[in-house]
């Protein structure tokens, strides 16, 4: 591998416009960066808000979600479903401290295999900036924290005298 | 708990090198060495073209020696071969759904440049496919029932020809044209190229054909206004435009024509690009199809602004008579068809040479453009075959300027591949008509068809002057005596190495070929996409030309790209045929993607009945749950995303399909 940190950037493409679109811009032998792993979905109004924060979790530095032209879906209006929901998704993210080029929702059409190009070199380039999102790491160490806390709390349980109420309240606590 | 499931299945992985496609810029081997380490994975192989027999029975045989019950493929684009591998993995006896294919070509080897890096990509790629295959169900394919009617929309040369087609094959074709008569542009041509046939002469019997035919309804004047349905289903609403004449009982007779209160001709005629005048009552041309005249409320006197008045003495209806054919009551009509699949040949539009201002059309009036040209050498144009400009002269000198509208970065840039030939079509018949001297000022001269190249030869021996180089401008303006009065062409001649300039009394200039003006309402209408260049986007360049991304709609002619008549018919059969295989069948064949609900987690919130643009989800009011009609179901996966309790699940996608896919993806550093 390079030496040069490479963001690692999950994709969700609709089937109909602009999966067809990361086609295209193959076939014309357009060349972008390599560190994108394209999904397939049948229409971007599929993407589970879930999905973008289990790919963040999971270690990805950026999301593209990739659908049709607004009036353009295969499926009538799945791509405003989508535009919906990542508004919402979006004030969520930035309480949560993720930036905002980290995730991104664009309109490709079938022909636009030049956007594909653009819109992944153009993303690429926001989050090496960014730096790395770090999701696994910093859930361990909030892992960490969690348990340290828990152990603290424990320890503080144990040298009360123990009531029954309290063994109660603990209990559930611990649920 | 989930590694002892996953230790469950027996994947087989296989890797296509494509010839070197893949293999130049994925190390494939490593690939394959990678994969043949992830759980669940029993044989990993690498193979030279995968899509090929030896490489399809390489799948079949290790099935059933290996005994392998989840195949993944590693090669191009699933919109290319899913269907190919799917066949194979079910005739090696596994259900064709525990299969799933890596775009590692298109996605993948033509669009890097670091091969270490595409290797990894790859590999993640191939990761997330072996964790999503192992979740993966057993599904049958659904079959529906096809309509056999058709509905061809345009009534070109593509659209006549597929229609005839489809029709001769026994089928009910409903052929709808948005004008008042069949015929498209070719009704406005002269002669054809390169073998200088008359176009009426191979059209009109064919439009006629049409007309008469038992199993082809035609539907003109009017215009598809709302499409709905899938495959096999379609149900279409076509908008019929008042022509203020009842088609059946008008006989074609023209007497309205006659006796319109209007002695002369006196409006804009549509058909001879307005260089010939028509009456408020008015049949497009001699052989219009149908033989229905038309009223233009927009110049009849009995109108006004549109709107019935009637005030006129109305002559045309004395003269009809008995027929009673002529109705101004007429109102625009609503009409719906059902059809299994159709065929989209809505044509072309020229390019308005008024965009490129330096050639002077629509400022000097001698000069045209190549179809205006068609109507005046046309024996039953405007001049009866004669030709003379609009200041009464007859031309001494012609120039034709090839690429206007074409191969250029500020108009369009595509070559309309038909331009060099019509030019030389119309300075042969040019020459014929006046005997004037004809240049023609072309970039390149593009002849690739069977006799084009000797049609050029022809022109050459003929005498016709060919300058290479694009025309500069045209002006007025004479800088000696000889230009005085005339239209100068100022070009650099490019073989000849310096800058010319050219008197002419008359140009013509060859405009190139446009999508339609509503070429992007049509396509949202069928669904469908359109190039950059806004022409009609086909499944696959190569191997599905007429097909679209929509299942059972078919698109043939200029509406795909610029081509000729020969090209133009050869599409429309092929459109017809791939009509024809989908209805004979008898059937269509799902994808089976459909979405269906937990009847146990729904708790009966309806967030997901708004969702569904295809009504497919209800509420069962007896169980308080939500129920999705399969039939109805087209698969998008919306209600799926939006579902809070989890309770929907689409079929093929998952969600722990994907998020399985999420995390293979990003297992691999």
């Amino acid at each position: 591998m390079t030496s040069e940190w490479n963001p690692r950037l999950v994709a969700f493409f609709c089937n109909w416009c602009t999966y067809t679109a990361a086609d295209l811009a193959g076939v014309s032998r357009l060349k972008y960066a390599s560190n994108v792993r394209v999904i397939r979905l049948m229409c971007s109004g599929r993407v589970d808000p879930q999905f973008i924060l289990d790919a963040l979790a999971k270690g990805a530095d950026g999301v593209l979600i990739g659908g049709c032209h607004p009036s353009d879906c295969h499926y009538v209006e799945g791509n405003y479903k989508c535009l919906r929901r990542f508004q919402l998704l979006k004030r969520m993210l930035s309480d949560m401290g993720i930036e905002e080029g980290r995730v991104r929702l664009e309109w490709i059409s079938a022909a636009e295999g030049e956007k594909v190009k653009t819109v992944i070199n153009e993303m690429t380039a926001t989050i090496k900036q960014l730096g790395p999102l770090g999701m696994p790491a910093k859930f361990e160490e909030w892992d960490k924290e969690m348990e340290h806390f828990a152990a603290a709390v424990h320890a503080q349980e144990a040298q009360k005298a123990p009531c029954a109420e309290h063994a109660q309240l603990q209990e559930t606590a611990h649920v | 708990m989930d590694a002892t499931k996953k230790q469950d299945v027996r994947i087989g992985f296989y890797i296509c090198h494509c010839g070197s496609n893949i293999a130049a810029m994925v190390d494939c081997p490593a690939v394959a060495r990678y994969v043949e380490k992830l759980p669940g994975v029993v044989l990993s192989r690498d193979y030279k073209y995968m899509c090929s027999d030896p490489g399809q029975e390489l799948i079949q045989k290790d099935i059933k020696e290996h005994q392998l019950d989840r195949v993944v493929v590693a090669s191009c684009s699933p919109l290319l071969h899913e269907h190919t591998f799917r066949a194979a993995v079910e005739a090696g006896g596994l259900n064709p759904f525990f299969f799933h294919m890596v775009n590692i070509r298109e996605h993948d080897s033509w669009v890097h440049t670091n091969k270490v890096e595409a290797t990894e990509k790859a590999k993640a790629l191939a990761h997330a496919a072996i964790q999503r295959v192992a979740k993966h169900k057993s599904l049958e394919v659904k079959k529906v029932p096809i309509h056999p009617d058709v509905l061809v929309v345009g009534g070109g040369i593509a659209g006549i020809h597929a229609a005839m087609t489809m029709a001769n094959a026994g089928k009910k074709v409903y052929l709808v044209e948005r004008e008042p008569s069949i015929g498209g542009h070719m009704a406005k041509f002269d002669k054809t190229f390169p073998t200088l046939d008359c176009a009426a002469c191979i059209l009109t019997p064919k439009m006629s054909e049409v007309g008469s035919h038992p199993n082809i309804t035609l539907l003109t004047y009017s215009e598809v206004a709302k499409m709905d349905g899938y495959v096999g289903n379609y149900t279409v609403t076509v908008k019929r435009k008042p022509r203020y004449v009842i088609e059946d009982q008008c006989t074609g007779c023209q007497e309205c024509i006659a006796n319109c209160v209007y002695k002369e001709p006196k409006f804009h005629d549509e058909f001879n690009e307005g260089l010939g005048k028509r009456k408020p009552v008015y049949i497009p041309f001699p052989q219009a199809t149908p033989q229905v005249v038309a009223i233009d409320p927009k110049v009849c006197l009995n109108f006004r602004n549109g709107v019935l008045t009637d005030k006129c003495k109305k002559s045309c209806v004395t003269a009809c008579g008995e027929k009673k054919a002529i109705d101004f009551t007429q109102q625009e009509t609503v009409q719906d068809i059902k059809v299994g699949t159709i065929i989209v040949t809505t044509g072309f539009k020229t390019f308005d040479a008024k965009r490129v201002p330096q050639y002077g059309y629509g400022k000097f009036p001698n000069v045209y453009t190549a179809l205006e040209i068609e109507r005046l050498v046309n024996a039953s144009g405007p001049t009866a075959g004669h030709v003379v400009m609009r200041d009464g002269r007859e031309p001494k000198s012609i120039g034709i300027i090839h690429c206007v509208g074409s191969r250029d970065k500020k108009t369009n840039r595509w070559c309309s591949r038909v331009c060099c030939m019509y030019s030389m079509k119309l300075a042969h018949l040019l020459k014929e008509h006046t005997g004037a001297e004809i240049y023609s000022f072309y970039i390149d001269m593009r002849t690739p068809g069977k006799g084009y190249e000797e049609f050029y030869d022809k022109l050459l021996e003929e005498g016709v002057h060919f300058i290479r180089g694009r025309v500069g401008e045209v002006t007025d303006w004479a800088m000696s005596p000889e230009e005085e009065g005339k239209l100068v062409i100022r070009v650099e001649d490019t073989l000849a190495g310096y800058v010319r300039r050219i008197p002419f009394d008359m140009v013509v200039l060859a405009t190139g070929m446009e999508p339609q003006a509503d070429a992007q309402d049509v396509r949202r209408m069928f669904n469908m996409s359109c190039g950059s260049e806004g022409f009609f986007l086909e499944r696959h360049p190569k191997l599905a030309p007429v097909s679209t991304f929509t299942e059972g709609i078919f698109i043939a002619g200029a509406c795909q790209g610029p081509r000729d008549i020969p090209d133009t018919v050869a599409q429309a059969g092929a459109a017809a045929a791939e009509a024809l295989a989908l209805i004979d069948k008898g059937h269509i064949e799902q994808e089976p993607n459909t979405a269906f609900i937990l009847d146990d987690e729904c708790c009966g919130c309806k967030s997901c009945i708004p969702l569904c643009p295809y009504t497919a989800i209800t509420f069962d009011e007896s169980k308080k749950k939500a129920t999705i009609n399969e039939a109805l179901c087209k698969g998008c996966g919306t209600c799926v995303a939006a579902c809070p309790s989890g309770s929907i699940v689409q079929n093929l996608f998952d969600d722990e399909e994907i998020f399985s896919e999420i995390d293979g993806v990003l297992a691999h550093d």
